[in-house]
């Protein structure tokens, strides 16, 4: 059992960012908003990720702007701390501890800073069936459905008015409710706007309180005018379900968060301005993770109907593939579309998509498409739809690995007991290259699971259940069986390289080689394995294996006894979803235990995002800069600065002197005795004075900062550990608490590995 | 925001023949001209020199036509008999014929009168052919020779007394005086050399040859005969090349399109095929009112020339370049193309400020009507009388689209009778089409759900769905025999498939845990 401390995992990206409605600033700049454990921030005009504020350890659950400085946002955590952000430069500024905080909301108006200050800590529970709370004008009003109305309109969503004392509801049966005079108990009136089909799932007054926005699961934004209700703007088709509604503080940008992790940006005149799109994770990631060989992106199936191509190097969704081509129809409970299954060819010129429909009663829609690379528009092209090409579900797909050869060949294995081999035909005189079948065959009747090729291409292996049948692709010819029961055989693939000869298969209990060429088993080892993965560049494979609650991790050749690299509970939950991601540069690390990530990386998706493991070597390459043109100009413009700096700081003293305007300048006296001290001591001594001087200070006013939060974080559960020692001696020094804080500051990740193993 | 997305067409194949350049090339001939000769018309002769008129023999009589004219531009009349092979000179002054009575006459083609008369032959000449030095004639006859004949002394020089039935065909070659063909029904094509007088290659064709023909560069020969056409390899010592059997009754005659590339045989069973030269597959095929005795092409392939056995001459002209253009500036003239296009071209300059505007899409109706979700409308558009006759694809794509938004069942209900039956007419007539089937079944079954409380009020529905209950019940027994001839088959080929051992050995068991 082998160890690593310098190769872990890292979270890097593909959070939701539509969890909690995103804040735009009052200049209508930037937009805010909670994805995973940080607060990003984006810019409105450049749909660019400009910060990213990290800090929390739980999930974000709020995002707010502070009220009396509008430079600054407060966040809230599951992690229980309200944590204070200056958004423009991504610092940090303060740290509240409270307790585990679902959501944050305060009231917008200018002369209520105190009570904001207080109701910030409200653990205000938006969970809004059957119960919704509504902040209006100071008052808090806490409304339960009960009281108004049967329980079959719950409310779902609700926004006050700016000005007026008027509350709007939005219903689960796509009606609109404005409540009027509400502040006097038993006299409201009520009136009622419906156009949604179904939920209203959120409601917003504009700034001034002339319109209301209003979306649902139809994704269409209606804008309403207030106290004209019979007109209404409409911007249909924006995407996934709208989850929230918000406007900016002046009323000149909306923007709208979708249920497929987009948050569009739209201009008061009813346009769409900017999209900001996250990963898309739908319900189920039908087809696997891929690359594409082309832009190195991380591929899969997004929004229904689209396959998304994700750049993980950005954290940014780079495009969406539009496979279906048909209009969605938003409407809950309709069979749908979905892309199931994609491959793509090793050069990245070709790409086959499999869509399918399963309604009840009726058959299965299925289509195969096959999708070739154009070089003018730098996208795919549809080239050929086979509509049913099986009887039943397609099990798996696979295109003929090796580069060279001229011959494209996809493989596809179906339910109804066929594979089939697709292959690309010869041009007819009108229209260019299309895709025909090319042989079919089935084994005893038995469903194929999986398939894949060989690194040369000269063999077809498919797993008939617990037989795997390996075929020659130029002659059609079933070459050999191998079979080791018990179980069936899940996932299959070929070692690469000088590991050629193997063959790797997994049962549930079972991680199987198989010698090709003396036809035999030649190792089995038992566990767990969920997924298997090949490097395309090396020799290596990854298991990961799933062992009571957690996903263990191995990487190992398939020509060697020992695994190269192990690491127990690289999660919890399953893993399902891992692809080995190519680097764009070799990484030269001699350390054997880390040599298997030099080419490539190990890209795995957990339940919230994807995740990386990486070396530590690594981790400070990223905190680097990229190198953009730009930086590079403002980076060696800034060096330059830099050493202009240090070589003549000597004279600091007399530049700030001579410089600076007479009228400006302290005293005589004090400058003297600057001045002939700068000529005096080195330099160096003087920097690190002033430096520790400055240290000083900072904690100084550190402790003072954290002196009230003390109160609050007594209950914080993480930290009772180390302060059970102390909370019985309720008097400390000065020293000693700092002593403490210190401690605190301590990274603990060490003591909780220790509790772990 | 992204826009509405029209319903998917699905494009089906078309059946029948592809269109490939070869069809394009070869449709591009106008309606043939008739003209009715007065008997059958068996051989037709392009002069070698513009402008290239051509020689009809028919009955007693041969014709010579213009490149444009209906009318002969001159006829030879003073046979006794039938006359036999019309042939031009290679400098299109003189014209040689044969004759049912056995003598082989010259004319020149200006006058009217036989030059020479070239006696000697027993039985009726069917062959007839200037040699490449425009000095002698080769003349074939059934009384199973062939001979060589001087034109200014009209003296025979050579007998050749190999064939031994009929000899009905030859050729001369173009680039050497002494070489000539000649295809017999004694189902031999010789090669004969006048230097050694007598055949050098013999090649045995299988049936009476009707047509032989030589290759520009004579290396390779084709041959007609009975059912087949069959290339030889001259420059091999006449080895066989391809056979094709393209045709269902005796090819009669063979052409060169002018360029060599493709292969044209004319047949009694009333096709001209066109083959390509390079794999000799047929790449198109023309059709006629008769068996077929007789055809020319003329040089470029201008005109495609053939003669019948109901002594119909059939001329196809090429359609020329400057009727095509005609066509093309009768459209030029619309305006609408101009205007739809007026400023799209236009590139901005610098400093100009651009104002987009979104672009207007155009949308079908029945996709309009589904935009606004009004799907019955949708539907009863999708099934108005052009789209439901012309375009059932359409109308499907409409009803699988219905049925994906899961409003079919909406869109299907409240009709009245005449809506009823229009709906059923259409799936009675394309239910059994494979392409429909499976969107049809779904609408049928539901249109079954909805009316079935109605069933009986109307005697037209009524009489419509027993219609579409045959038409069911029929397709199932059609689909039960096929399945029983595909279990035959499977079983077949099943016996025939080798049977292969497999190896199985030891195991290494690791332990990483």
């Amino acid at each position: 059992m082998v160890e690593h401390g310098d190769i872990r995992v890292v979270h890097c990206g593909g959070s939701k960012i539509n969890f909690r409605d995103p804040v735009i600033t009052h200049d209508s700049r930037f937009l805010l908003c909670a994805s995973g454990e940080a607060v990003k921030v984006f810019s409105t005009s450049t749909e660019e990720c400009i910060h990213e504020l990290r800090g929390h350890t739980g999930l974000v659950t709020g995002v707010l702007l502070r009220p009396s400085n509008h430079l600054q946002v407060y966040s809230s955590s599951l992690d229980g701390t309200l944590r204070l952000w200056d958004f423009t430069d991504g610092i940090l500024i303060k740290v509240g501890q409270r307790f585990q905080l679902v959501a944050v909301h305060l009231p917008q108006s200018g002369d209520q800073m105190v009570e904001a200050q207080e109701l910030s800590a409200v653990l205000s529970g938006v969970n809004p069936n059957p119960a919704a709370i509504a902040f209006g004008r100071g008052v808090r009003t806490c409304r339960h459905k009960d009281n108004k109305k049967g329980g079959w309109n719950t409310f779902t969503c609700v926004a006050c008015h700016p000005k007026d004392d008027c509350i709007a509801t939005g219903h689960e049966d796509g009606k609109i409710r404005l409540w009027r005079n509400f502040n006097h108990k038993k006299e409201y009136t009520y009136s009622t706007l419906h156009w949604h089909h179904s939920t209203v799932s959120s409601l917003c007054f504009t700034p001034e309180g002339t319109n209301l926005l209003s979306g649902g699961v139809e994704s269409v934004l209606v804008q309403w005018r207030y106290n004209q209700e019979s007109e209404r703007d409409f911007l249909p088709r924006l995407g996934g379900a709208i989850t929230h509604i918000t406007v900016s503080p002046d009323g000149s940008l909306f923007c709208t968060s979708h249920s497929d992790n987009k948050i569009t940006i739209i201009q008061s005149c009813v346009k769409v301005s900017a999209v900001i799109q996250g990963l898309v994770k739908g319900d189920s990631i039908r087809t696997d993770l891929m690359m594409d060989p082309r832009s190195k992106a991380l591929v899969l199936n997004g929004k229904p109907g689209h396959l998304q191509f994700y750049s993980l190097q950005r954290d940014k969704l780079l495009y969406n593939l539009d496979i279906v081509q048909q209009e969605y129809i938003h409407e809950s409970g309709l069979q749908q579309f979905e892309v199931v299954k994609a491959a793509f060819d090793a050069s990245g010129s070709w790409l086959a998509t499999v869509e399918e429909r399963h309604q009840k009663a009726a058959e299965l829609e299925l289509n195969l498409k096959l999708w070739a690379f154009d070089e003018q528009t730098q996208s795919f092209v549809l080239n050929t739809t086979i509509s049913a090409p099986h009887d039943a579900q397609i099990t798996a797909m696979c295109f003929c690995q090796p580069t060279d050869s001229q011959t494209t060949l996809l493989v596809s294995t179906s339910k109804d007991g066929h594979f089939k081999a697709w292959q690309l035909a010869a041009p007819a005189h009108t229209e260019g290259p299309s895709w025909l079948c090319d042989f079919v065959s089935a084994y005893h009747g038995l469903v194929p699971e999986c398939c894949s090729f060989s690194a040369d291409g000269s063999l077809l292996a498919v797993v008939f259940q617990e037989v795997v049948t390996v075929w020659s692709p130029s002659t059609w010819e079933l070459l050999t069986t191998l079979s080791q029961p018990p179980g069936a055989v899940s996932d299959l693939c070929f070692g690469r390289l000088s590991c050629s000869k193997y063959l790797l298969g997994t049962t549930a209990s079972n991680l199987l080689c198989w010698n090709l060429l003396t036809c035999s088993l030649e190792w089995t080892t038992s566990m767990d394995v969920r997924r298997l993965v090949a490097d395309p560049l090396s020799e290596n494979m990854a298991a990961f294996c799933y062992q009571s609650g957690s996903t263990d991790l191995f990487v190992f050749k398939p020509s060697e006894p020992r695994p190269l690299f192990s690491h127990k509970a690289v999660c919890s939950g399953k893993v399902t979803q891992a692809v080995f991601a190519p680097r764009e540069e070799m990484l030269e690390s001699c350390e054997e235990s880390s040599q298997w990530l030099n080419r490539s990386q190990l890209y795995f998706l957990t339940q919230q995002m994807v995740n990386n493991i990486s070396t530590s070597a690594e981790e400070k390459q990223n905190e680097n800069v990229a190198m953009t043109p730009f930086y590079l100009l403002l980076g060696k413009h800034r060096q330059q600065q830099q050493e202009h700096q240090d070589s003549d700081s000597s004279l600091w003293a007399e530049r700030t002197l001579l410089q600076t305007p007479a009228h400006v300048l302290p005293s005589t006296s004090y400058l003297c005795s600057m001045f002939v001290q700068s000529l005096l001591i080195s330099v160096s001594d003087a920097r690190e004075e002033k430096a520790h001087a400055e240290e000083e200070m900072e904690s100084e006013k550190e402790e003072e900062d954290s002196e009230e939060e003390m109160e609050s974080s007594r209950s914080k559960p993480e930290l009772a550990a180390a302060a059970a020692t102390e909370s019985d001696t309720p008097a400390l020094t000065k020293a000693q608490a700092r002593e403490l804080r210190r401690v605190r500051k301590l990274d603990h990740s060490w003591l909780a590995g220790l509790l772990d193993s | 925001m992204a826009s509405f997305k029209p319903t998917k067409i699905q494009v089906y194949p078309k059946l029948g023949e592809k269109v490939t350049q070869d069809t394009l090339y070869w449709k591009n001939y106008k309606a043939p001209v008739q003209i009715k000769e007065f008997g059958a018309v068996t051989s037709i002769d392009f002069s070698p020199v513009t402008p290239h008129n051509f020689a009809v023999t028919a009955f007693t009589r041969i014709h010579i036509y213009g490149p444009f004219s209906q009318e002969p531009v001159k006829s030879f009349t003073r046979f006794k008999d039938t006359a036999y092979c019309g042939r031009f000179r290679s400098d299109g002054q003189l014209l040689v014929a044969g004759c049912e009575d056995s003598v082989v006459r010259l004319f020149d083609v200006s006058g009217k009168v036989a030059l020479r008369l070239f006696k000697g032959h027993t039985k009726a000449v069917h062959l007839t052919d200037f040699t490449s030095d425009r000095y002698q004639i080769l003349t074939g006859s059934d009384d199973y020779t062939c001979r060589l004949w001087d034109i200014p002394n009209a003296t025979e020089l050579t007998t050749y007394t190999e064939h031994t039935d009929y000899i009905r065909c030859g050729v001369t070659s173009k680039l050497n005086r002494d070489l000539f063909i000649t295809g017999s029904y004694d189902h031999t094509v010789k090669l004969f050399d006048a230097r050694v007088e007598k055949s050098v290659i013999t090649m045995d064709h299988g049936q009476p040859v009707e047509s032989v023909l030589l290759y520009p560069s004579e290396g390779l020969l084709v041959s007609a005969g009975g059912r087949h056409v069959k290339v030889w390899d001259l420059l091999k010592g006449g080895q066989p090349l391809v056979s094709l059997k393209n045709h269902h009754k005796t090819v009669t005659s063979l052409a060169l399109s002018s360029n060599g590339q493709r292969l044209l045989s004319a047949s009694l069973d009333r096709h001209v095929k066109v083959y390509n030269t390079t794999n000799y597959k047929v790449v198109h095929n023309f059709d006629y009112a008769a068996s077929i005795l007789s055809l020319g092409l003329a040089p470029d392939d201008a005109s495609i020339v053939v003669g019948m056995t109901n002594s119909i001459l059939s001329i196809k002209h090429r359609k020329n370049q400057e009727d095509s253009k005609e066509i093309a500036g009768q459209q030029r003239r619309r305006p609408s193309y101009r205007v739809f296009v007026k400023g799209k071209n236009y590139v901005p300059k610098q400093d100009d400020y651009l104002v987009s505007k979104p672009v207007k899409e155009h949308l079908a109706k029945y996709d309009k009507q589904l935009q606004r979700f009004n799907v019955s409308k949708a539907l009863d558009t999708a099934l108005g009388t052009y789209i439901r006759f012309r375009k059932p694809e359409i109308t499907v794509a409409v009803i699988k689209e219905l049925d994906r938004r899961g409003t079919l069942k909406n869109a299907l209900a409240g009709r009245d009778e005449r809506g009823l039956s229009q709906l059923l007419n259409f799936i009675i007539g394309n239910l059994v089409d494979a392409r429909f089937t499976p969107v049809l079944v779904t609408a049928a079954e539901m249109i079954l759900d909805i009316y079935q409380s109605v069933i009986g009020q109307s005697p037209v529905v009524d009489r419509q769905l027993l219609r579409l209950q045959d038409l069911v019940k029929r397709e199932i027994e059609f689909q039960k025999d096929l399945l029983e001839v595909l279990g035959m088959l499977d079983t077949m080929f099943a016996s025939s498939l080798p049977r292969k051992e497999v190896p199985c050995s030891g195991i290494a068991t690791l332990d990483w845990v």
